[in-house]
């Protein structure tokens, strides 16, 4: 492979890290002044600067690659549908609060030990990204599986919620495992994190925290997946619209 | 044997303190109309803040850029903290948040008028930033000196983060003069809606203003409006200038022998009719303000229960 070559599929692979954590974090800045209080409303914010940080750095070493004109924001609003490559559960809609953090901790817990690997990827930007990464992950963590008790052990209605949120999450996590060609050839090398390595860990963690907050493992009888192919739901194409409304209508412009 | 003071003779003493330039804490005693008073002030900013969340949080998925995405995200999240503050400093005066929180909803409580107004374009998250806080930071700066402790320590820490606002604003506004003829008018448009509704953010005229003689008096307030608004329209007119915009007021021009601008009347008639429910947002506001609080009850609702059960198993573990 020449080096060039190697570049790209390096490219390819912060953009699909970008497109994660851009519509993770778009998702959850849709809470700023919804949040069921004000502290609670203040903390997702947080947690949703994080993640456009995140996308921010992931984009910026997809632009250096590219060079040119290419900025973090090529990727975030001059793109269509079926160019990105996120991960469909980052896309569905923020739907109550038990959908959000329920998300939020099933992803938690996988971005944590991700980024844990991440950081001995023989690749340095993608390395020191994932070492700033890590250390917001911890706490993203323990708010969200602190959230997993609080609304499990909660209510007759939080329990109900929760069980509900997770039930209809539990079909997107699969893909989360898997890795095609792209991914395999960078984890051979050391560059990318084999995700498939991080399921058993995952899923010790998860049956843990929800049999602490008394919640049911939802069946494994349905999996969607096409995020990283750019196939993607219909929740996506109006999250860009809406992303990308400004810079749509008057296009080529500075803001 | 010390004699009870009588009430009149308390507030002499407290006026006394006043003028030495004391500040007043929460245990101290103070004229029940102070109290009102000082808690009327600061729950009406609290709200302000919060409401304020809603205009620029329309925005939000729609910044233009990623880094600008950050900026505003960032600045909402610091007026709900500005509105957290307040409420903690407005129930230094016994009055809780839950009760702040209905007083608003069922219209005693009053937010600023100028949250009513929509955004419409990107350009308002400019206008907004650099009029609206720009405007705040003046009143604020005065009521850092406000004879309420903790409303005045409240100013100090929330000074410093609307002068950011304030500056991030005006150079969303910045950059748009510099872009395209569609871009300068997008701005330019922005300054001609919040203008007025900007001047209007400092109240009635001192001569029409039911609070500011006492309010002076009792150092809760320590500039009038229309000083306070005339500091605005002098800071206003030299950076609007700067970038080539053009603040619509005909009337507008320096006054030599004042050292400030003269400016044109206010229309009060349109500052009545949006304080009275008739802008194009008051009812939005009130409305997304109830939904969020509603849609979170189940979610209060099971911490509380959560935290019951936790204190029952420590209880049981401890017997
Ligand atoms: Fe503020
Ligand atoms: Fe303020
Ligand atoms: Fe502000």
């Amino acid at each position: 492979m020449t080096d060039n070559n190697a570049k790209e599929i390096i490219k390819q692979y912060a953009i699909r890290l970008g497109d994660d954590a851009l519509v993770q974090g778009h998702r959850l800045s849709e809470w700023c002044r919804n949040g069921p209080f004000l502290e609670e409303d203040l903390a997702l914010t947080n947690v949703a600067l994080d993640f456009i940080g995140r996308a921010r750095m992931f984009y910026s070493y997809a632009a250096d690659i590219d060079g040119g004109d290419y900025s973090e924001d090529s990727y975030a609003y001059q793109r269509d549908c079926r160019d990105f490559t996120n991960l469909l559960i980052h896309e569905l809609p923020g739907g109550d609060f038990a959908f959000t953090m329920a998300r939020q901790y099933l992803m938690d817990e996988y971005s944590l030990m991700f980024m844990e690997r991440l950081c001995d990827s023989s690749d340095e930007t993608l390395a020191a990204v994932a070492a700033k990464s890590v250390k917001e992950s911890r706490y993203h963590l323990r708010r969200s599986r602190d959230w997993m008790l609080r609304l499990g052990d909660g209510t007759q209605e939080s329990h109900k919620r929760l069980q509900k949120a997770l039930g209809d999450l539990w079909g997107y996590m699969p893909e989360v495992f898997e890795l095609d060609d792209l991914e395999q050839g960078l984890a051979d090398q050391g560059i990318a994190v084999d995700s498939a390595a991080l399921k058993g860990g995952w899923e010790k963690a998860v049956r843990a925290t929800f049999s602490e907050a008394t919640i049911d493992v939802p069946a494994d009888d349905w999996s969607v997946r096409g995020g990283r192919q750019g196939m993607h739901t219909e929740y996506l194409g109006h999250m860009l619209s809406d992303l990308q409304f400004v810079q749509r209508a008057y296009p080529g412009q500075e803001w | 044997m010390t004699r009870v003071l009588t009430e009149a003779e308390l507030e002499e003493k407290f006026q006394a303190r006043i003028d030495a330039e004391e500040k007043i804490e929460p245990k101290d005693w103070m004229p029940d109309k102070y109290r009102k008073n000082v808690l009327r002030q600061m729950s009406q900013h609290a709200h302000s803040e919060v409401i304020g969340m809603q205009p620029e949080g329309n925005w939000i998925t729609r910044a233009p850029t990623l880094h600008r995405k950050c900026i505003l995200l960032a600045k909402v999240q610091d007026e709900g903290g500005h509105g957290l503050y307040l409420y903690s400093a407005a129930e230094t005066l016994g009055t809780s948040r839950e009760e702040m929180n209905d007083a608003l909803h069922d219209g005693r409580a009053k937010y600023a008028s100028i949250f009513n107004y929509p955004t419409v374009t990107w350009a308002d998250m400019g206008a907004i930033g650099w009029l609206v806080d720009g405007a705040a930071i003046v009143n604020q700066v005065s009521l850092q000196r406000t004879s309420y402790g903790p409303y005045s320590r409240g100013m100090v820490r929330i000074c410093k983060e609307e002068s950011f606002h304030q500056r991030q604003g005006y150079h969303i506004m910045m950059v748009l003069m510099r872009g395209s003829d569609e871009q300068k008018n997008m701005a330019q448009d922005a300054l001609n809606r919040f203008w007025w509704p900007s001047m209007m953010m400092f109240g009635p005229h001192d001569t029409e203003s039911a609070h500011t003689a006492q309010s002076m008096k009792w150092k809760i307030k320590r500039q009038t409006n229309d000083e306070l608004r005339q500091k605005f329209v002098d800071q206003s007119v030299k950076q609007a200038e700067v970038i080539g915009l053009k603040i619509p007021d005909p009337d507008l021009k320096w006054n030599e022998e004042r050292g400030h601008y003269d400016f044109g009347e206010i229309d009060w008639e349109e500052f009545k009719q949006v304080v009275n429910g008739n802008g194009l947002c008051n009812r939005q506001r009130m409305a997304h303000h109830i939904k969020a609080q509603e849609e979170g009850k189940w979610v209060r609702d099971a911490i509380t229960a959560y935290e019951e059960k936790k204190r029952q198993r420590a209880d049981q573990a401890a017997a």
